[in-house]
């Protein structure tokens, strides 16, 4: 507990952001520049959501394709559908008439695993910064993934990142979004993941998922594998959101329950125990 | 990889198969008659469980009313302080600052309580760490190589070393409490301990912290380090409640506010958006 009005206050550092006071609150600020850009005197009404979205994380503003290839990829990503995992998740919040925080928790925590979300992008970038668009590389480190030597929280990858586990042949919007992604700028490694699809997918028993046009897209526009991470987690939000609010109208008795489809293995029957 | 190994339906069958069919050992509820958790009656056959016992059963299918009293007696000691300057904990008293619900500042608490320089990384590591350097101990490896090669690995040891302060107040107590449980001179304890000795004495000058000696007691009461994961992911609340009540109960805003000239920024100059 030690207060010594010699110190000098504790400090956020931030390249992102600056702030001026307002004159009569210094808890109030009278201007706020991104990246040196004044957010409300200049970049309100010039810039889109996406130009914003970039220069939040890159600290420069994007050329007019990199704009174009994060939109695309935006808009792709926006709403996975009803079927969709983290979708799910959030329409179970807004059934049960859950807070609609909780229904993005639940999308966000439940999009962040290993199977068609953020924590794949994750991996898939990692794989991306190792490989690149070197084909014998990849063939190997399909071959044999890199294991984890300590206990983390996350699971091992149970399939290659990036590929669909459950998937028979590439999905047609997959083909589309990385066909119309690889036309905007013909970044190397859109045109090589285009070119060695079949490839890859014969090496991982498995097609091509939107997880790894995603992640081959955020590495061909210079993201981080955690900027990505997270990128992937926000980009999914949109989708969650609208279902849930649909689905908190429609209430839970129009909702699947399963009501048939759990079959207990071990039971003790009513009655009795099975001791 | 599992994928690859295994003759079970591929892709879509798989999912064909699992389609309203999830078969389940678990339990399952009985709408307006009964509930079974792991072949058990829950109102008939664990209806004397205490509420630890019964996560404990629900974990790992075992019931051990000591094992449930240990872990008790640690997560009261040692992982939930009510002081809000703590990183998880901050997160609950900001949210109750900002009004929101009870539910989504525990629900943020516990998931940020999956951190790296605290919480359950280092919880999960450090009894993944006491397995391995007891296998590598059993097979003839000295101490010294055991923590050199885990060093090299890892640079860091999981359980010892400590942010902010280098001591760990919480071992005395918890050591009395073993003492009076009994339950103070296990194999894997005794280990921790040996690993104390050899890094404080070392050029490192880690001590124990508490996340080896708790990983120790639950090695000794042969928790597997999932299981122990599971169980501590729940252990933080007890100081998430006050940090939230106490924010919640002062006018909203006030917990440590902060000026604009607590930003220290190191942003580009100011400039222009070109469209």
């Amino acid at each position: 507990m030690t207060n010594s009005t010699e110190k000098a206050p504790e400090q956020i550092t931030t390249k992102i952001w600056r702030e001026e006071a307002e004159p009569d609150n210094p808890f109030a600020a009278a201007a706020s520049y991104c990246a040196g850009f004044d957010v409300y005197g200049d970049l309100l009404g010039k810039i889109s959501f996406i130009e914003y979205l970039w220069l939040l994380f890159k600290l420069d503003p994007p050329s007019k394709e990199q704009a174009r290839m994060l939109e695309s990829l935006a808009v792709a990503l926006a709403n996975p559908g009803p079927r969709d995992h983290s979708v799910r998740g959030a329409m179970n919040a807004g059934v049960g008439g859950s807070t609609r925080a909780s229904a993005l928790i639940a999308a966000i925590s439940i999009g962040a695993g290993n199977l068609g979300g953020a924590r794949e992008v994750f991996t898939a970038m990692q794989y991306w910064q190792q490989c690149g668009t070197n084909l014998d590389c990849w063939v190997e480190i399909i071959t044999n993934p890199p294991q984890n030597e300590r206990a983390d929280v996350w699971a091992e990858m149970e399939h290659t990142p990036g590929f669909d586990p459950n998937g028979a042949s590439c999905p047609t919007p997959v083909k589309q979004l990385l066909d119309h992604l690889a036309a905007i700028e013909h970044s190397e490694s859109l045109v090589w993941l285009q070119e060695q699809r079949q490839a890859l997918e014969q090496h991982a028993e498995s097609p091509l998922a939107f997880s790894g046009v995603a992640a081959a897209t955020l590495f061909a526009l210079g993201f981080e594998p955690e900027q990505a991470e997270i990128l992937f987690l926000l980009l999914r939000l949109p989708g969650a959101a609208a279902h849930a609010l649909e689905q908190e109208k429609m209430g839970w008795s129009r909702y699947p329950f399963f009501n048939d489809g759990l079959t207990l293995t071990d039971d003790p029957g009513a009655g009795n125990s099975n001791d | 990889m599992t994928e690859k190994n295994t003759n079970s339906p591929t892709g879509p069958e798989r999912l064909k198969a699992f389609e309203d069919n999830w078969k389940t050992a678990m339990g399952a509820w009985f709408p307006g008659e009964r509930v079974v958790l792991r072949g058990k009656d829950v109102f008939k056959e664990l209806n004397d469980y205490s509420w630890v016992e019964y996560l404990y059963y629900a974990i790992t299918g075992k019931h051990s009313p000591k094992t449930a009293r240990l872990i008790e007696g640690l997560w009261m000691l040692s992982t939930s302080y009510p002081d809000p300057r703590l990183w998880n904990n901050r997160v609950v008293a900001l949210a109750a600052t900002a009004r929101t619900t009870g539910a989504l500042a525990v629900a943020a608490g516990i998931a940020v309580s999956e951190a790296t320089i605290y919480g359950l990384k280092p919880i999960k590591g450090a009894i993944d760490f006491l397995y391995r350097a007891a296998y590598q101990k059993e097979n003839g490896i000295a101490i010294e190589t055991i923590i050199k090669e885990e060093l090299k690995a890892s640079r860091s040891v999981s359980g010892y070393g400590r942010p902010l302060v280098n001591g760990d107040e919480r071992i005395a107590p918890v050591l009395n409490f073993l003492t009076e449980q009994g339950a103070h001179d296990g194999k894997f304890i005794r280990l921790a301990f040996e690993i104390d000795h050899y890094l404080k004495n070392s050029r490192y000058k880690y001590m124990i912290n508490i996340a080896a000696l708790n990983a120790a007691v639950a090695a000794d009461s042969g928790l597997s380090a999932d299981e122990y994961y599971y169980m501590t992911s729940l252990a933080f609340t007890g100081g998430m409640f006050p940090c939230y009540i106490d924010a919640r109960t002062q006018p909203e805003g006030l917990f440590f506010p902060l000026s604009v000239k607590r930003i220290k920024s190191i942003s580009s100059n100011s400039r222009e958006w070109i469209e």
